[in-house]
């Protein structure tokens, strides 16, 4: 097993009397893509913001590339790169030059900079833009454009905090596409998000955090095979009407979620289900066939939506 | 790991580069007001003055020009020191962008402070040219006004960058130019000797780095005695402009990395 580039043991992060992280264990391991899945609030973001070398840790033991981020935070970063959750790029300057400045943070040479932007303006699609201002860019082509720049120093590991937020579906699979297109480079990729579907995505391993602890890790496939079932029957009911008792359920699947206006039935048949449902004169006003996903886990481990 | 001084200089090429965009909005009023002050203040109002008694001996205008020059300074290196500065931290978060990179807290000040000091050279160049095109002063006696006045610049950038790092909203921002600049601007020796101000008013002045700035370069482009001697005025000037860009690191610091 080669050494884990992040190792972190009994990680906290306290803001006051507030705790954002809570003790959490992981490794990430090289050319992986590792997630951390939860809703906001979870904790991810500061996790992030320490495995960047930005924010001191609180407690517990934190190994980035080898190295103490307290006190090699800037030899760290060197090999780091970051998108952060909020892009921060200089709106009054051209693409090119956001890149160009930023390798230069790196006391990178302009000649090799200049080489670096040709290749990253490609990868990032966005080569026609590169003499315009970044400001009347859209969100999708900043997120680009803020990936591309945390590739200017060919980082060893790349940190991306909820990368696709906020864009159109569109653009997050354009995103999507270039991430996959780096860890097929054999880019180590940390994502967080608090889509399930990103996490399915684009995660090889992931954990699952909930108010600063990690309450399940694992693939996303393992995930969903130990914590829920193969498909789910979703029972809509008209909002305002009163969704039947739960005893009503018993018996029907292997676990009942009773959500406002919604019931959620963990099933491996749900076919079956949904005809058992029919005979107890259970009328929703709709039902609804689907796979599990890593929402169902969040769920089952929490007994909460992962989107409010 | 970046040492201090590489630092600061990418990060003052950072700044560099962003002004080669935006210099377009800096200049006007980087030569326009200069012109706009003298005429209105220099030679409009200096009209007046001279037909009753001008201050030394001079004409109003030549005695004013050196003092609005200091004053000028004050007003560039508390300007770049307030929206640039508040942007950094909280609007485009570029401090943020760059705390990611190897560039640590310390090379923003001084890249900053580099940068501003960069800027009080041009703009007080102008201003010099400025004040020798209306005949206020000779070439050599605006030559000889330039580096006090950068040095009363330095004296601002610091505090100004402190109280900006301390500041949640952006209104604060606009209460120092109202409550702190312009009043500065209005009764440190510019426009008339401090000995015109009420007496309790005067011992105030004597607290203002622009007090000594005008008293400075004053002295050094008119060669008018000053208060105190030019080395205490110096000395001021830069023991203010050397300790608040520590203050500034420190509350800097505090805010951009939690």
């Amino acid at each position: 097993m080669p050494e884990p580039l992040v190792s972190a043991r009994g990680l906290r992060k306290q803001f006051g009397d507030f705790t954002a992280v809570d003790g959490i264990d992981f490794d990430v391991q090289p050319g992986e893509a590792f997630g951390f899945l939860g809703p906001n609030g979870a904790g991810k973001s500061s996790t992030m913001k320490m495995i960047g070398a930005v924010s001191p840790i609180s407690g517990g033991t934190l190994s980035v590339l080898g190295g103490n981020p307290e006190t090699e935070g800037p030899a760290i970063r060197a090999r780091l790169g970051v998108v952060p959750q909020e892009d921060n790029l200089d709106q009054e300057l051209t693409v090119e030059e956001n890149l160009m400045i930023y390798g230069r943070y790196f006391d990178l040479p302009r000649k090799e900079i200049a080489r670096r932007i040709d290749e990253l303006l490609e990868f990032a699609q966005l080569t026609t833009r590169r003499k315009d201002r970044v400001e009347p860019l859209s969100g999708g082509m900043k997120r680009r454009l803020t990936i591309a720049r945390g590739l200017i120093n060919e980082p060893d590991l790349m940190l991306l905090d909820e990368p696709t937020t906020g864009l159109d579906p569109q653009a997050r699979h354009v995103l999507w596409d270039r991430l996959y297109a780096l860890k097929q480079q054999g880019v180590t990729l940390i994502i967080t998000t608090h889509y399930m579907d990103e996490a399915e995505q684009l995660c090889d391993r992931l954990v699952i955090m909930d108010q600063g602890r990690i309450v399940a890790s694992g693939s996303p496939q393992d995930l969903i095979d130990e914590h829920t079932t193969r498909e789910v029957l979703e029972l809509r009911f008209a909002a305002g009407s009163t969704p039947p008792e739960e005893s009503v359920f018993d018996g029907l699947a292997k676990r009942t979620e009773i959500l406002q206006n919604r019931v959620v039935l963990y099933t491996d048949d749900a076919e079956r289900t949904s005809s058992a449902v029919n005979e107890r004169g259970i009328a929703p006003e709709s039902m609804l066939v689907r796979r599990s996903s890593l929402e169902d886990v969040f769920l089952t481990l929490t007994g909460r939506s992962l989107i409010d | 790991m970046v040492a201090p001084v590489k630092g600061s200089m990418l990060v003052l090429e950072r700044q560099a580069r962003v002004y080669k965009h935006t210099w377009r909005s800096s200049v006007i009023s980087t030569f326009l007001s200069p012109i706009l002050l003298l005429l209105a203040m220099g030679v409009g109002l200096g009209s007046l003055v001279d037909q009753r008694d001008a201050p030394a001996g001079l004409p109003y205008l030549t005695w004013l020009a050196p003092g609005l020059l200091a004053a000028a300074a004050m007003q560039t290196a508390a300007g770049d020191s307030a929206y640039p500065v508040m942007a950094g931290i909280k609007w485009i978060k570029s401090y943020d962008a760059a705390l990611a990179s190897p560039i640590e807290v310390h090379h923003l000040v001084g890249g900053h402070v580099a940068w501003v000091l960069t800027r009080l050279v041009m703009v007080s160049v102008v201003f010099g040219g400025v004040m020798t095109a209306f005949g206020a002063t000779t070439v050599p006696e605006s030559a000889l006004a330039i580096g006090p006045a950068v040095l009363t610049g330095f004296a601002f950038i610091g505090p100004v960058t402190a109280y900006t790092a301390g500041l949640q909203k952006e209104t604060g921002l606009a209460s120092l130019f109202r409550f702190g600049i312009v009043p500065l601007f209005l009764f440190s020796g510019t426009f008339f000797p401090i000995s015109q101000l009420p007496d309790w008013m005067e011992p105030l002045a004597f607290l203002t780095p622009l007090w000594h700035g005008v008293e400075l370069t004053r002295w050094a482009a008119l060669g008018l005695d000053p208060t105190l001697s030019p080395a205490t005025h110096s000395l001021v000037l830069f023991a203010v402009g050397a300790f608040f860009p520590v203050l500034a690191y420190r509350r800097l610091a505090g805010r951009l990395i939690s």
